[in-house]
């Protein structure tokens, strides 16, 4: 009888209950959106990570998974690496950031085909000369390039030599010599790749490695690729927390106002639940219940809206923006919208509850 | 009728406090009321009828006095056991209906034996009752499609459907033209006759006044005069 109470009451006002149902399903979407986005991106950077086949991943000391400003000597490969028993190849690339979320690669060719056999290309093929730039297919198509186009890159014009796979390091591939005169950065790499003749003798060469290059970060690709996580990326997981704490303050808001108007508007009805024996706990029960549904509502139409984002952004927004639906959230999220409700139906709940009956039953 | 009154009012006084000053609403009634009787209460504005009907209804507690209403004394009770009184001893029936606007009147009647955790489905007895309401086809209609007239009766049935000691009607006929006050009156003493509801009704009303057993007058917060 109660829930019946609370749906009636919920279908007695439509659009404040939909425009509750709406603001508390924007702070949903805002919160998936923006851990799709992260789960999304750090993800796609791990299948690209991977997609070197390379069986270790070595990084400067003191560098952090996803900035690459941090950069080691190139000659590192020489004199240490390539001496290592069970090395068939070993690739130094250098990165550097485009924009917020890309950045562009310099490799040497000839080390990165002895690595994995080179890139796959479905149109033209690797850079001849120092000013060519090569792209994956996805930017190609995003950006809707041809080779022998001109394609802008840190404030400078390349000529598009070849078209390869997506899936492998970034979307822009220029020739190492180039990009290290350009960024002041000669004989320095980021990120060396090693190959050896028996996956199997990872850690046994990891650990030889440690031995010579104290301090550096050396580690398995199935480990360095798990590091692309939220957690591992300095300040993202404040920066969600700073975006769930706004959600709750949201959700706070809207209902706080949504439940204080029913109150205000109500006050009579709660006047004659009083006057027919409803304790304080029988009206917050009501209100609270009201609020749930509130909450579940804007959580489905939430879910649904990311998924909104989510096709917005892969089909409208052009760029290396990538977002993941991340099934895990989604009781997370659901519940950051229950809490933030909950607590913004408290007080117009106990208002609801203090009332007196006989000023409520003349509350015209 | 029992020799034992079902409300037992001895010196009952209520005073407010409306900011500075002290308004005494009642200043000593006394008042007995026999289990099946019909007692309409009269007066004018500010004569302490309303007080005492809200005394009476739990909805209040006196300032002093004492007050004994179906075993109940009224004096020493929590809110809580106020609350608990109005679920089970009293029913109201109030000038404006007082119909929650969102439910069916079955549902406004449903609700008030949900307050009481009486959840089973409606005795016969009581769907007989229904039918003397003259409600039956009615019952699915939320309040907005109800007249006035019907709108009271819904009331009324909600206001037994939990079998109260004691039905408080305050001015139930206000709103209503006369032939739907005289319906409603009817059916008031209906109740109390086919049933023996016992019914306190305050009104300004001499014609439905007349309809109770007795009338009790009021005037400056005390019982002037029974008739």
């Amino acid at each position: 009888m109660i829930n019946k109470l609370v749906v009636e009451n919920l279908k007695h006002r439509p659009v404040r209950t939909l425009l509750s149902v709406v603001a508390i399903s924007i702070q949903v979407t805002m919160v998936l959106t923006l851990v799709g986005l992260s789960a999304g991106m750090l993800n796609e950077q791990a299948r690209r990570a991977k997609g070197v086949g390379a069986d270790i991943v070595i990084r400067p000391p003191s560098s952090s998974v996803i900035t690459f400003s941090v950069t080691m000597p190139e000659k590192l490969i020489p004199a240490v690496i390539q001496k290592e028993p069970h090395v068939t190849a070993a690739a130094g690339v250098l990165l550097h950031g485009t924009d917020m979320f890309s950045y562009v690669t310099g490799l040497d060719m000839a080390q990165f085909n002895k690595l994995n056999g080179g890139f796959r290309f479905e149109d033209g093929g690797p850079f001849q000369h120092p000013g060519d730039v090569m792209v994956d297919s996805y930017y190609a198509s995003e950006h809707k390039l041809h080779v022998g186009d001109s394609v802008t890159v840190l404030n400078r014009p390349w000529r598009l030599s070849g078209i390869y796979e997506t899936g492998m390091l970034a979307r822009l591939v220029v020739p190492l010599d180039t990009l290290q005169d350009l960024t002041a950065d000669p004989g320095k790499i980021s990120v060396i790749y090693v190959k050896l003749d028996d996956p199997a003798r990872t850690q046994e060469a990891i650990a030889s490695l440690k031995q010579k290059l104290k301090e550096y970060q050396i580690r398995s690709m199935e480990e360095y690729a798990s590091l692309y996580s939220v957690g591992s990326v300095p300040m993202l997981k404040e920066f969600i927390w700073v975006v769930i704490a706004l959600g709750v303050l949201v959700g706070f808001l809207v209902v706080f106002l949504s439940m204080y108007t029913a109150v205000l508007e109500r006050t009579r009805e709660i006047g004659v639940l009083k006057a027919l024996g409803a304790s304080p706990q029988y009206i917050l029960n009501i209100l609270l219940r009201e609020t749930a549904l509130l909450a579940v509502a804007g959580s489905i139409l939430g879910i649904l809206l990311a998924y909104v984002t989510r096709f917005t952004i892969s089909h409208v927004i052009k760029g290396a923006l990538i977002q993941a639906i991340v099934y895990d959230w989604w009781p997370i999220t659901a519940g950051i919208a229950l809490v933030g409700s909950m607590l913004g139906a408290i007080y117009p709940g106990l208002k609801a509850a203090r009332q007196d009956a006989i000023e409520a039953l003349a509350y015209e | 009728m029992s020799d034992r009154p079902i409300i037992s009012i001895s010196g009952l006084r209520k005073t407010y406090r409306a900011g500075e000053v002290e308004v005494h609403a009642l200043r000593g009634v006394d008042l007995d009321v026999q289990p099946g009787e019909f007692v309409s209460i009269v007066g004018p504005s500010g004569s302490g009828k309303s007080t005492l009907f809200n005394i009476v209804g739990g909805l209040t507690p006196p300032t002093a006095g004492s007050i004994h209403l179906a075993g109940h004394d009224l004096l020493g009770l929590t809110d809580a056991q106020r609350t608990e009184l109005r679920k089970t001893t009293v029913g109201f029936v109030f000038q404006k209906y007082n119909l929650l606007p969102t439910l069916t009147a079955r549902d406004n009647i449903q609700i008030a034996r949900h307050i009481a955790n009486n959840n089973g489905p409606l005795d016969p007895k009581f769907e007989a009752i229904l039918e003397l309401l003259g409600l039956g086809k009615r019952m699915d209609h939320k309040p907005r499609a109800l007249s006035g007239g019907e709108q009271q009766r819904v009331a009324i049935a909600r206001a037994i459907v939990n079998h109260p000691a004691i039905l408080l009607a305050d001015e139930p006929t206000g709103n209503l033209d006369t032939e739907n006050s005289t319906a409603v009156l009817g059916l008031l003493r209906d109740l109390n006759q086919r049933l023996g509801q016992t019914i306190l009704m305050i009104t300004h009303n001499p014609e439905a006044a007349a309809y109770g057993h007795r009338i009790v007058r009021m005037r400056d917060g005390r019982v002037e005069v029974e008739d």
